[in-house]
Parts: C-alpha cells; structure tokens; sequence
C-alpha cells in the first residue's frame, strides 16, 4: 500500500499529521529541537503567554501520582515582549505550524493578547487559555461560566483574523454548553481537555504535596474522562476538535480520532519522552498502513457506537 | 540525547544506597561532573515520570568476550526511597534501562592551584565524585567533608581516598568519624587555610543551607548541586526552579533546576539563613 495520507486541516492551517504538541509541555519548541524532528509533528503549541512576565506558583510545583503527574506551575512566562524578542526567531527556522496559547487576568488583557499575537507573521493560530485551574485570578471563570467565556473569545475573536482555537476546561459541569458558547462568540475550534483539578496529600507531615494546595492532573489517568468529553463536543458542535489527554502512544492517538477530534496534542508523555510526538505520528501511519487505512480524515468522528 | 542502556552491574554498597554501572554510547563520555541523568524506571505508567540521578562516574570498560573492544559505561548511586528507586534495586545484570542525559549544568572546576573543598550529605556524595576525580587529575588539592546519620550513610570513602582526596567523616550518631555535622570540619579546614578555597556542596537542604552560610561569612566561592521535583529534566515542566538570590514573594525569581543547575554559585540562590 502507498504511503496514507496523514494530512488534516484545523481550521484553516494545513497540518502535516494530526500530532501536535500540547502547551506548557513543549517549552517555546527551541527547547525540544534536539529531541523531535520539528519537521515531523503536524504543529507545536507554545508555552502560555500573557503581556507581563510571570514567576509562576512556589514549590513543590510536581507531584507524581499514579498513571499521572498533579502540576501548579502558575502560568510562568516569559512575557509577550521578551517572547517576540527572544522566542519568535527560533520559529522562523521551523517550516511547521507554531501556536500561540495565550491568556490574560481581564477580558481586556485577552484581547491584547490577541491583538499582539496576530501582528506576529510566525505564529499559525492562537490558542486561548480559558481554563488554567492553577491561577486566582484569570482563567478559571472565564472557563467555567459559559456566558463569561462568550465574552471573553468574542473580545478576542475581534482582535485577531488568525484561527483562534479554545481550549476547554474539564472542571465543568456541562462542557457542551461551554463549547457552545465559544463556538456561537468564533471560535474555530477547540481543544480539550486542559488538566483536571486534582491534590495529594503527604500523611506523615499532614500537608498538601504542592504549595499550591491543588494543581492539575495530567497523563495517561485522564484519558478516559477526555475521550468522553471529546466525543461528547464533537457530536455537538461543528468546528474541529482536538483531542488531549494522556495520550501515550498512536494507539490512544487514534482513539481520540475515532471519538471525533481533527488533531491531537501530546503533553505528559513529551516529559518522559521528549520525541514522543513524533514517535507517536510515526507509529500513527504505520498504524493505517498496517490496516489498511488509505487517509487518517476517514476516521474522524468514525466511532461506531 | 536518549538511549537504551545495559546495567553491567547493580550493588548494594550500604544499607539502602546502591550503585549501578551502565553501558553508553560514546557521546556520553562528554558528560562533565554535576551533571546528571533521567532514567526510565519502568516501560509502563507506574511509576510514570522519569528519575534524576546524578552522573557518579564515567569510564571504558573492556567486555569479557574475547576481542572485545573497550566500551564506555557510566555510574550512578542510589537511594532506596521509593517505589522508582525500589525497582531499581531489583534490577539485575543485562537488563535494559532508557536513559536521557547527560543534562544540565555542572560544576565550574575554576583555578587548579586553590584548595577545593568538597562537602557531601549521604547520597549528595553521587555528583562529588566525578568532580574530585576531574579536580586531582588537574592536581588541584582537593578534600572532601562526608557527613550523613550514620556510618552506612557515608558513601564511597575508599574511592575518593584511592584518588589521593584526604576524607573527613562526621556522623551524627558518631558512628563513624567525629560526632556532629561535618561543617563543624570543614569550618576548621577554612580557618586554617585563611579563606583561600572553593567550596563544592551536594547534599540536604539544612546542610547547604549550613554551607551557603559559611561561603558567605568566609566570602568564599561556592558551588551547589540541587534535587528538584522534576517530570522532564530539559527545562519544558518547569516544576524543578529553586528560590533565586532576588526572590521574595513580591519578587519571585525563579531558576530552573534541570537547565540552569542543578549547580548554582551559591551567591545567585535565596537560602534559608538570609529570610
């Protein structure tokens, strides 16, 4: 059999392969050039920025807990100015698509966000952070009130003409009618799921593990909560979607296709793995070649239920 | 860089605290003291994150088989204190681990004429060694000052002794060596030496923040090798930074353990003594 077609389109960017990189996972790319063929991997999304630099959340940021990791890094940053300074020269090197994902604490400083963002020629798409649980201020109402989050995606649905994806919190009750709403204010796609509010608690010394009380919960425990949420906002809404949450291998890749999402991104596992991106979308076609699978889009949505 | 690595040998030299000899590709004879590895302790998801260990030493070793070329290994130490480390424990000769490394930023071995004084905790002896090996083959004087609970705390003597380092041993139990904290020693060597040296520090947190400290009263260099919590080791998590020296909570000031360190001068960290 001839070589599948790994192509997939987000929203308006064409992607090699469906395999993209998840924020906060994948430094600014730069870090990561040594260990991953750029040039291998469907798009990278960088680390979340806003307009001021940020320090981030005190330690212990990590705990590890089983099949999972908990994180409260707190949006650490390097800042709008210093990322066009210093971090957008890099993607200039790169012939695949680098996203934004961004956030601000106000409607307003999102919209700035945006605004900036898109006089950048480098950057392919934007994605808003609506849904960081390690932040107070910020993030989380925007990401868990529908009507709020309207807001907020229409202020920076209007500042930018680039493809502007959201990325969903899980720690909502009804997260179809919070795709709705981002969906009705512009979005162009979505992407979900960003990391569940989670804590560990260390008995012996009767404290939380990170000084941040909470952190969110990544890795291969999530899976199965996000392969729902994916199936469920796909059938509902019709922009693409893609599909994160402890996606190990080609195998969990794939699932996530079949319950609807466009494209994927890798996160966790890229810690363990630094290739694993590319490891995954090379494992990917050798998946389809193997079954006989002419085109990765035919599996899109093609759960059989 | 990232590889598959064969254990050559894995023993238990103390009680709880092992060392493990393992094969790597010639690349690897470029990792410089301090710097250190992330081991893939299983394939599977528990444990899930890899583990830091620092680099104990690098070498060839010529394999039993005849017309063997020489091939390079390197070595770690260990603590059993997890179920991570307690599966390493259980690992045996010929059994394959995934290894990324070497990383990060070691130890400045700075002039070869002064007096370098190396101090390490228990399992912190791991990064001191490769260092004292570089240090003497430059024929810098070199001691070093291993503090631990106990007697089986105290790690690889024989070897730094073998590199022609004078070793001073302090237990707080007084099992082996003098009773007390080992700064107590090191704090004499300083005066004797009038405050030309270098100090190298890797070891818990209340002795390098006891170290920082007397750096700071004797105005002397030093250097510390850190643990942090990392999940990547390639600076992406960002959940390893230690305090930097501007730090406070109106000013945080952040350094990440895996790429800036895990050596700091002493000087650019915020320590326990100066809050």
């Amino acid at each position: 059999m001839s070589t599948p077609d790994m192509s997939v389109n987000l929203a308006g960017i064409a992607l090699r392969n469906p395999v993209m990189t998840a924020s906060g996972t994948f430094g600014y790319g730069a870090e990561f050039a040594e260990h991953v063929d750029l040039h291998k991997i469907g798009a990278f999304v960088t680390k979340g920025l806003c307009l001021k630099p940020r320090a981030g959340n005190p330690t212990p940021r990590i705990v590890e807990t089983p099949g999972g990791m908990l994180n409260a890094i707190g949006l650490q940053n390097v800042g709008i100015d210093a990322f066009v300074a210093k971090k957008v020269p890099f993607l200039r090197t790169v012939d695949t698509p680098a996203i934004a994902n961004f956030f601000g604490g106000t409607i307003d400083e999102y919209a700035e966000m945006a605004r900036r963002l898109d006089e950048i020629p480098e950057i392919a798409a934007l994605e808003m952070n609506i849904s960081c649980p390690n932040v107070k201020q910020g993030g989380i109402v925007f990401g868990t009130d529908p009507s709020c989050a309207a807001s907020v995606v229409a202020a920076c649905r209007a500042a930018t003409k680039k493809p502007l994806i959201v990325k969903l919190s899980p720690n909502v009750t009804d997260i179809v009618a919070m795709a709705h709403a981002c969906v009705d204010a512009g979005a162009d796609a979505l992407s979900l799921i960003n990391t569940l509010i989670g804590m560990a608690i260390d008995l012996k010394k009767r404290r939380p593990v990170l000084a941040n009380i909470t952190g969110g919960l990544s890795g291969p425990a999530i899976k199965p909560v996000a392969l729902r949420m994916v199936w469920l906002v796909a059938r509902a809404v019709k922009v693409p979607i893609v599909g994160i949450g402890g996606i190990m291998n080609a195998t969990d890749a794939l699932e996530f296709i079949l319950a609807g999402a466009s494209a994927v991104q890798v996160g966790t596992a890229s810690f363990i793995n630094p290739g694993a991106a590319q490891t995954i979308a090379e494992e990917m076609e050798a998946w389809l070649v193997a079954n006989g699978v002419a085109d990765v889009k035919s599996l899109i949505g093609a759960l059989e239920t | 860089m990232q590889f598959t690595s064969m254990i050559l040998s894995n023993v238990e030299i103390s009680p709880g605290y092992w060392r493990m000899r393992l094969t790597a590709p010639p690349a690897f004879s470029a990792a410089t003291p301090g710097q250190f590895i992330m081991v893939r302790v299983s394939g599977a998801i528990d444990p899930l994150l890899r583990r830091p260990f620092a680099v104990f030493d690098v070498g060839v070793y010529t394999p039993p088989q005849s017309g063997s070329l020489p091939q390079p290994y390197f070595e770690m130490l260990y603590r059993v204190v997890g179920k991570g480390t307690a599966m390493l424990a259980a690992l045996h000769e010929t059994d394959l681990l995934d290894i990324l490394g070497p990383l990060g930023t070691g130890f400045d071995q700075g002039k070869p004429d002064e007096e370098k004084l190396l101090v390490g905790g228990g399992i912190g002896l791991a990064p001191l060694y490769l260092l004292a090996r570089e240090l003497t083959e430059k024929k810098s004087p070199v001691r070093l000052f291993a503090g631990g609970r106990s007697r089986d705390d105290i790690l690889c003597i024989t070897e730094f002794k073998r590199l022609g380092v004078e070793c001073y041993t302090a237990t707080e139990d007084g099992s082996l060596g003098e009773q007390g904290l080992v700064t107590e020693a090191l704090k004499r060597r300083l005066d004797a030496l009038k405050g030309k040296a270098t100090l190298y520090a890797c070891g818990p947190d209340g002795m390098l923040n006891a170290v920082a400290k007397i750096a700071e009263s004797y105005k002397i260099p030093c250097q510390v090798s850190l643990e942090g919590y990392m999940a990547c080791g390639v600076g992406a998590c960002l959940g390893c930074v230690a305090t930097g020296h501007g730090h406070s909570p109106e000013t945080p000031d952040y350094r990440c353990v895996c790429t800036e360190g895990p050596v700091f001068d002493s000087s650019e960290l915020k320590w326990e003594f100066q809050k």
